[in-house]
């Protein structure tokens, strides 16, 4: 009785008797979200475009913020290391289409997931042997101050991150919806013969799905790298990235955005209302068991389409 | 009908073509020919090839042997980029359309190899690329009013009845303004209705942009009405190639439909 009173009730009677505290778990949730909302992005633009699962998507993020990093101890102002790190993405891109995804063009999907943790791999040595491996200070200037706001207290970083995530995610959008390139890539990812037969260019598209992915891997690079630091574990946090898949569906890109939210705001209430009943650390596993769950109810998650065979 | 119109010199040629999927023997040594501003049909029992051919044509397949001449080049492997850019336009037998996006967006896409600006304009919509932009979305009018598909511009394809998809996949192609447009099963799955809008609309291609048409086809009155001349494939070997009467009264046709034992 006792244990069900603390796992029904007391939760709840907490979060109602200090609602702004409660509102300050919510937003710092949402915060978190978007960047994960970021991460899983990238993966779903790959996944539409080239069907391919992109495991080296976290390698990605750690690439572009080392790079980043790298240039700025070097001395270069951030606004052109910024320019530089989202063209090594555009490089980065180009050789990945060359040399992994063309050659392996109508092979099976395992094969070309293989080909992406080979990519994976390549990313996090080669990030190491030219920038080293220590942890970097990354600061590229963005105010983090924490002020108070309807009694909540924030940190003014966190809510740049929001504002820049969704700026990213608005501009997507509208390159998707009302721009020639962005029209090509929705009929690539509907169908790749008949893209080919009106002359989309598969390889271009290719190319800029990549480079996409690349400067969305920046930006989350950037976020995470400053509360942080850049360092390996930034390549794991497209593991965080999986289970907003599982709950967003893998082709959807309000999915990614929603599903992110989702997990950064459920992990961080269970932590802090739960997680104390069996001694906290709730955060680190909750976004897979809430994947596992969906993965019972709903496997084509909340937006995808519905998965039915043809037979 | 055929006489008063001119029927050019050959536009596409496949010369001895064989194409096979490990052990299956999918085409062997067709050669055909496809003449300018004619509709040409291709016919056969089901397997007999038809479909391999068409993707043979533009560039989804690639042949063991044989080649392809179309536009003066000849081609071992066509690819399906050059195809299109060579003014090579198709349908599908399982109508092949962009299910998420708007009639008027799918026929948009076919217009993407008369986009003249470079890749960076078509990444942004202002300015020139805007301009560019509306000037195609005219021209795309103009094949919704031919079509007569008003009603559905701004409806999602994957919600339209199998019938309509078919249309607006026609549009798709008759957008990037071919100069052959090769059709697979366009009437497939259709009611008498709408076969006849059908045929009227492929006829009326052929006749005011004097657009040369391959077309698959399985209803023998359809193929009799429309084709100028036709091609028959059975188990991947052409067995009779002609005038629709001539090749209707053809014994090894007949027997083909019929289901005669090959030895
Ligand atoms: N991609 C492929 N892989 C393996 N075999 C194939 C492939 N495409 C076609 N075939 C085989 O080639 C043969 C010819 O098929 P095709 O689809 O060209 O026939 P078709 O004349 O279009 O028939 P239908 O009238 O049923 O559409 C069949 O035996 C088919 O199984
Ligand atoms: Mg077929």
């Amino acid at each position: 009785m006792e244990v069900l009173n603390a796992i029904f009730v007391l939760p709840f009677v907490d979060m109602f008797s200090e609602p702004i505290f409660f509102a300050e778990v919510v937003v710092g949730g949402l915060l978190t979200g978007v960047m994960y909302s970021l991460v899983a992005l990238g993966f779903v633009l790959i996944f539409k475009a080239s069907g391919v699962f992109n495991f080296a998507q976290g390698a990605m993020v750690l690439f572009a913020a080392l790079t980043l990093v790298g240039l700025m101890e070097k001395g270069v102002p951030v606004w052109l290391a910024l320019i530089i790190a989202a063209g090594v993405m555009v490089i980065v891109a180009v050789i990945i289409e060359k040399l992994v995804l063309r050659p392996l063009v109508n092979q099976p999907d395992i094969i070309l997931f293989m080909a992406t943790i080979g990519i994976t791999f390549f990313l996090e040595g080669f990030g190491e042997t030219v920038w080293g491996s220590d942890i970097h200070r990354l600061d590229v200037g963005i105010p983090d101050a924490p002020f108070e706001i309807g009694g909540m207290l924030l940190n003014e970083f966190d809510i740049w991150a929001a504002a820049i995530g969704a700026a990213m995610v608005g501009g997507l959008a509208l390159f998707f919806r009302y721009t020639v390139i962005g029209r090509a890539l929705r009929a690539v990812a509907d169908d790749h013969q008949a893209a080919l037969s009106v002359g989309i260019p598969l390889k271009t598209i290719w190319i800029v799905v990549w480079s996409v992915a690349g400067f969305v891997g920046l930006v989350a690079g950037i976020m995470w790298g400053t509360k942080s630091g850049v360092q390996f574990s930034l390549s794991l946090i497209a593991l965080k990235a999986l289970p907003v898949l599982i709950l967003g569906g893998f082709t959807s890109i309000p999915g990614a955005i929603v599903g992110g939210l989702i997990i950064g705001v459920g992990e961080k209430v269970a932590e802090i209302y739960w997680g104390p009943l069996i001694g906290g650390a709730i955060e680190n596993w909750f976004a897979y068991m809430l994947a596992l769950v969906f993965l019972l109810f709903r496997p084509q998650g909340l937006f995808g389409e519905k998965i039915i065979e043809r037979v | 009908m055929t006489e008063t119109r001119n029927i050019g010199d050959t536009l596409l040629k496949v010369d001895n073509i064989s194409l096979s999927f490990g052990g299956v023997k999918a085409i062997t040594g067709v050669s055909l020919e496809i003449r300018e501003r004619e509709i040409c049909a291709i016919i056969g029992p089901n397997g007999a090839g038809k479909t391999s051919m068409l993707n043979v044509i533009n560039g989804f397949y690639h042949p063991q042997e044989g080649t392809i001449t179309f536009g003066g080049e000849v081609r071992r492997k066509m690819r399906p980029h050059l195809a299109a850019q060579g003014g090579i336009a198709r349908t599908f037998q399982n109508v092949a359309l962009f299910t998420g996006m708007s009639t008027l967006d799918n026929i948009m896409t076919g217009r993407n190899l008369k986009m003249k600006r470079n890749f960076l304009w078509q990444a942004i919509n202002i300015g020139p690329a805007r301009k560019e932009e509306l000037e195609h979305r005219e021209f795309v009018e103009r094949i919704i009013d031919f079509l007569e598909i008003e009603a559905i511009r701004k409806t999602p394809v994957g919600r339209l009845p199998y019938g309509l998809q078919k249309r607006v996949e026609l549009g798709r192609a008759l957008a990037a303004e071919p100069k052959l447009l090769l059709l697979d099963e366009p009437m497939a799955g259709m009611n008498v209705e709408e076969k006849e809008d059908m045929c009227r609309f492929i006829l009326d291609t052929n006749d005011e942009f004097g657009t040369t048409i391959g077309l698959i086809e399985h209803d023998m009155g359809v193929v009799m009405d429309l084709s100028d001349h036709v091609v028959v494939l059975d188990h991947g070997e052409k067995i009779a190639d002609g005038v629709p009467d001539v090749v209707r009264a053809d014994q090894n046709v007949i027997d083909a439909y019929l289901g005669v034992a090959h030895e």
